[in-house]
């Protein structure tokens, strides 16, 4: 487990040392701020609710960008021989590059406290939902980056781990967008399985264990696959 | 050191690795030698915990592969074929997070790196980007990422392979520097290279070992002839065949391609007895002018061509 540390502390630089880190960051303030500025004098009410109700569709297409490379360009370099044949096993791999991904997206979200500073200055915000709002978004991001980790597990290309990411963090999010299709007993369970519905609960300040375990088990079973991919491959 | 035991790999229907056993002692250079495709690099990848067997085991020192992959990799130095490393990251950097791995210490880590940058060569490009280096300065950074914490073993694959030549000597003259106190394994598919470096060969064909032992060994137990190979002007077919003929220890005389009324021939003979002396004195008596004359023993060529072509 002392491996862990080393392989975050690269992979977090390796991040910021690439312009994709400046490049990801900047569309994904562009794009949020856009779509939450551009309505939210429209609605005339001092809070930040709009803005999370964005992440998950945004997240879908960021996060897989974000964790792309993490795997497939090893592969495809071939420095993961090197790197196993260091003395570190896969879970120390897969924690490592997890935990970069997450601290990434938690970097990415800094910036947009200043949504909420500004609209705390035009009127009377409610800090609860905003805390919460930061906490399923923590929740979602490391959710979505060990679904990216584990589409970049799945091939040398990382374009196409890309498009797997984003096919799995999309069909997550827009899950519960198609219940009414569905006979009732599937769209229960599908309704469980969908990403959206948990996190809008968490944003509006609900912490219910049902939502925090979701996102937690949508985390393990997505490092889990990655870790039997990779032993798969070995 | 290193004990490897009907070692095997399949892939799907192809078996790279077909029951391989190997004892490689201390201190050793073993260089594998195989045709493209042999299984070379599979059974490194092996050797070095990347790949796990199909069957059978690998111990190293007390360690088994299977139970303790991790202790074993920390015993190992390992440079993989054509040196992979991370585009974006700066030599320095890169070796620095070798270190972190490798869990050298805080307080030698600069030291460490200093010496390592020394020893491979490294010095000047220790700030650049690894994406901008030279093949050789990629393979010098490479093996200073095998050697940070001072391995017991090293494995090296194909080492000088895309270098020109003079990198190719001192990767080979560091290799053997390295191997003067420790066990070095590396593979090759370049002849000289193992009898340049190595202190014992292993040949490969198919999966399968094929030869094993030091040069000198492996030279006497493939080679059945020796022979000699003559050309001559003022001469025809027929008398040389009864002028040479009559000589023992030659075992059959075969004409090779001649031109311009020079004859060519091939004396086979038994590697036993050099028979270059008492021809030299039967063409003297003749009046036939030499023009070329030499002796042609087992080359490696001729023991690995003669090794991995018959199966």
């Amino acid at each position: 487990m002392r491996q862990v540390l080393p392989i975050f502390k690269k992979e977090f630089r390796s991040y910021f040392v690439s312009p994709i880190a400046y490049i990801v960051i900047s569309i994904f303030l562009i794009v949020t701020g856009w779509f939450f500025f551009s309505t939210f004098f429209l609605f005339n009410q001092a809070n930040v609710r709009n803005f999370f109700a964005l992440l998950p569709i945004i997240f879908a297409f960021v996060i897989p960008a974000v964790t792309m490379r993490l795997v497939a360009e090893e592969l495809n370099v071939g420095t993961y021989e090197l790197l196993l044949t260091m003395p570190v096993t896969f879970r120390d791999v897969l924690l490592g590059k997890f935990l970069a991904a997450t601290a990434f997206v938690a970097a990415m979200l800094i910036p947009t406290l200043a949504y909420a500073v500004i609209v705390a200055f035009l009127g009377d915000l409610d800090w609860g939902p905003v805390i919460g709002g930061y906490l399923g978004a923590i929740l979602l991001g490391a959710s979505f980056s060990a679904v990216g980790l584990f589409a970049s597990s799945l091939t040398k290309n990382q374009i196409v781990a890309f498009i797997i990411g984003v096919a799995i963090c999309f069909a997550l999010v827009l899950m519960d967008k198609i219940l009414f299709f569905l006979p009732a007993w599937l769209a229960g369970l599908l309704e469980y399985l969908g990403a959206d519905s948990h996190f809008e609960n968490i944003s509006k300040g609900i912490l219910d264990s049902r939502d925090i375990l979701y996102f937690l088990s949508l985390t393990f079973l997505s490092l889990y696959a990655t870790h039997l991919i990779m032993e798969e491959k070995s | 050191m290193i004990h490897v035991e009907n070692l095997t790999k399949t892939f799907g229907d192809l078996c790279a690795v077909d029951h391989i056993s190997l004892d490689i002692p201390k201190g050793q250079i073993v260089g594998l030698l195989g045709p493209n495709g042999a299984g070379k690099t599979t059974t490194l990848r092996m050797l070095t915990g990347f790949l796990r067997p199909s069957s059978g085991t690998i111990r190293v020192k007390d360690y088994s592969i299977d139970t303790h992959s991790l202790q074993i990799r920390k015993l190992l130095g390992y440079l993989p074929e054509s040196a992979p490393l991370y585009h974006d990251m700066l030599a320095y950097d890169y070796l620095n997070y070798v270190a972190d791995i490798r869990e050298v210490e805080k307080k030698n880590r600069l030291a460490r790196l200093r010496e390592m940058a020394d020893l491979c060569g490294i010095k000047e490009v220790m700030h650049k980007p690894l994406a901008e280096l030279s093949k050789g300065y990629k393979q010098r950074v490479g093996l200073a990422h095998a050697m940070m914490k001072d391995p017991e073993i090293l494995v090296f694959d194909e080492p000088t392979s895309g270098l020109d030549p003079n990198q190719i000597i001192e990767i080979r003259e560091i290799i053997r520097r390295i191997g003067k106190e420790k066990t070095v394994i590396l593979s090759t598919h370049i002849l000289s290279e193992a009898e340049a470096t190595c202190d014992r060969v292993v040949i490969i064909n198919q999966g399968k070992i094929v030869a094993d032992g030091n040069m000198e060994s492996l030279k006497e137990s493939a080679s059945g002839d020796t022979s000699i190979h003559l050309a001559l002007r003022n001469a025809d077919l027929g008398s040389v065949q009864a002028a040479l003929g009559s000589l023992t220890g030659i075992t059959r005389i075969s004409p090779e391609e001649g031109n311009g009324g020079i004859v060519r021939v091939k004396l086979s003979c038994r590697s036993s007895d050099d028979l270059r002396a008492e021809v030299y004195q039967r063409i003297k008596q003749t009046n036939w002018v030499l023009i070329e004359f030499y002796q042609e023993t087992q080359s490696l060529e001729n023991i690995f061509q003669k090794l991995t072509l018959e199966s």
